[in-house]
């Protein structure tokens, strides 16, 4: 393969107090654009925490210990000088559980935009549509944007997460199981819109459960106790894993 | 004993508890009420003491305790909540951090009389003040950080880690996020802290003994620089240097500055539920 990853991670090593045990030993994984990898595995694995490592939101915690590098085009995310601000707008996330601003739906997605600056009403009003129809939300909310976003629906509001993110123009998303909360319908809901998004961005996701990540998957990687144990194309992988690990987890011996 | 029983027994005595907590407010307000209402007209309330302070109104007075207590938020408010959200959101646990927490608690110790004795001998003497309001409003402002920051520190913490990552994840440096999510969620919590600090230096005879308060001074203060009557030095003195005080005026005195404790309260209150009312979590 000749094209550039998008996101590149070379012998990433992390544990969260510099003497424990590490939480991710030695990962090499390779991310491309325009598809859907999905990091999957039993709990205690490290995927939460390697997906936070991509936009450094393991900054906010002290004392961790990281070697390695992880590189976003090239350009390691991690040296000296840059811009975690811009990373991070670069890099958006969406959570577990919804969480929406204390503030009105329209103010939850504007919210990015305007602390970069954007103060022009009708662009942010622009923002808000867009940002909206692509996180599947806008038919439902489009009358209700002055509401509390507490006031919507849990799908709605994990919808709304993803919408806030993509109000950055953001060129990687990260989904840290963004459907553990929510009923089957939202979830389909959300699991479409992720594969229309995947046509502009770079998605990395950590699954609700294995059927989630055979389904959706482009790419899948698979997290033991911290290491990575396979990477391959998600048919390749759920149909004929090459580890017997990867075998026995999926096949539900296991996990 | 069943466990339905001790059941019934604990929330009686809890309720109790709560009841008897109530009482004594209630009987303080009740009898000063009674014995001062009396002297409460509208001369009291706006002329100058005449005769030795036996006669007239208590204006001075008022005017003092109400510029006071200004001067006290205006030295405390922005130095507490700005330690306040140091300690909270940047301080590590370093020996100066914990240096820091150390002093505030023993700020918080410090007998009233001593921040007096320590307003005289530094704003007072030192600085050349000279016994007047902003000697008073600075000696009562350092009186009142270690509330303040305490109760706002404990107001920033609780607001959830979660909003701060929300906002650090899109985009938000550390500073946006205290601005826009932590100090708008705190903000009840911190006016809280605020009025519980602003009530206490409006109370107090101690600090101004020496650094502000006037005896006798039967005009309105003109200046920063100016001293000036203030309703609980009014109060001591009038209960216990004048000879032949009514017991009506005294009790009104201290009704007056009940009433002006005791409406900081309400707008706090009132405040408060207008922020809740606004921001929903």
């Amino acid at each position: 393969m000749s094209l550039q990853p998008k996101i590149s991670i070379r012998g990433l090593t992390f544990s969260y107090d510099g003497a424990g045990r590490p939480v991710l030993t030695n990962i090499n994984l390779d991310i491309q654009s325009n598809e859907i990898t999905v990091l999957f595995g039993p709990s205690q694995g490290g995927k939460s925490t390697l997906l936070r490592l991509l936009n450094r939101l393991n900054d906010l915690i002290a004392g961790t210990k990281m070697t390695g590098q992880i590189l976003l085009d090239g350009q390691d995310i991690y040296a000296p000088g840059v811009n975690v601000v811009e990373l991070r707008r670069r890099v958006g996330m969406v959570f577990a559980l919804p969480i929406p601003l204390p503030a009105t739906v329209r103010e939850n997605v504007t919210y990015g935009p305007r602390l970069k600056g954007v103060r022009d009403r009708h662009h942010l009003e622009e923002i808000v549509e867009r940002s909206l129809r692509a996180a599947a939300l806008w038919d439902e909310v489009k009358d209700r944007l002055d509401e509390p976003a507490g006031a919507l629906s849990g799908g709605q509001q994990q919808r709304l997460c993803l919408a806030r993110v993509l109000a950055l123009e953001p060129e990687v998303i990260l989904l840290d199981n963004p459907t553990s909360g929510l009923d089957p319908i939202s979830t389909a809901k959300v699991e479409s819109s992720l594969q229309e998004l995947k046509k502009d961005y770079t998605i990395v996701m950590v699954p609700h459960s294995i059927q989630q990540a055979a389904r959706i998957a482009d790419k899948a990687a698979f997290l033991l106790m911290g290491e990575l144990v396979e990477h391959a194309p998600g048919g390749e992988l759920f149909t004929r894993p090459k580890d017997k690990r990867t075998e026995d987890y999926i096949t539900g011996r296991f996990g | 004993m069943s466990r339905q029983t001790s059941q019934k027994i604990a929330f009686a005595l809890l309720t109790a508890a709560a009841v008897v907590v109530v009482v004594p407010i209630v009987l303080v307000i009740i009898y000063i009420t009674i014995q001062g209402i009396g002297a409460i007209n509208w001369e009291f309330l706006t002329a100058m003491p005449r005769n030795g302070m036996r006669e007239g109104g208590i204006l001075p007075a008022i005017v003092g305790t109400v510029v006071l207590t200004f001067g006290t938020a205006i030295v405390s408010i922005p130095l507490a909540i700005g330690a306040a959200i140091y300690l909270a959101e940047y301080a590590r646990d370093t020996w100066l951090t914990r240096l820091i927490r150390l002093a505030i608690i023993n700020l918080a110790g410090i007998p009233s009389v001593v921040y007096g004795l320590f307003g005289l001998g530094f704003f007072v003497l030192f600085l050349h003040l000279g016994t007047s309001l902003i000697a008073g409003s600075l000696t009562l402002g350092l009186m009142t950080l270690p509330i303040v920051i305490s109760t706002a520190e404990e107001a920033i913490i609780s607001v959830p880690q979660s909003f701060r990552v929300v906002s650090i994840s899109l985009g938000g440096t550390r500073w946006q996020t205290i601005r826009h999510q932590v100090l708008p969620q705190a903000l009840p919590g911190i006016l809280t802290g605020i009025i519980l600090g602003l009530e206490r230096a409006a109370g107090e005879t101690a600090p101004i003994l020496f650094t502000v308060a006037a005896f006798y001074l039967p005009r309105l203060p003109r200046s920063p620089f100016d001293q000036s009557m203030a309703l609980p030095y009014h109060l001591y003195v009038i209960s216990t240097q004048v000879p032949g005080m009514s017991t009506e005026v005294q009790y009104g005195t201290a009704l007056v500055l009940l009433a002006l404790v005791l409406s900081m309260n309400v707008v706090a209150a009132i405040l408060r539920s207008r922020f809740r009312r606004k921001r929903r979590w």
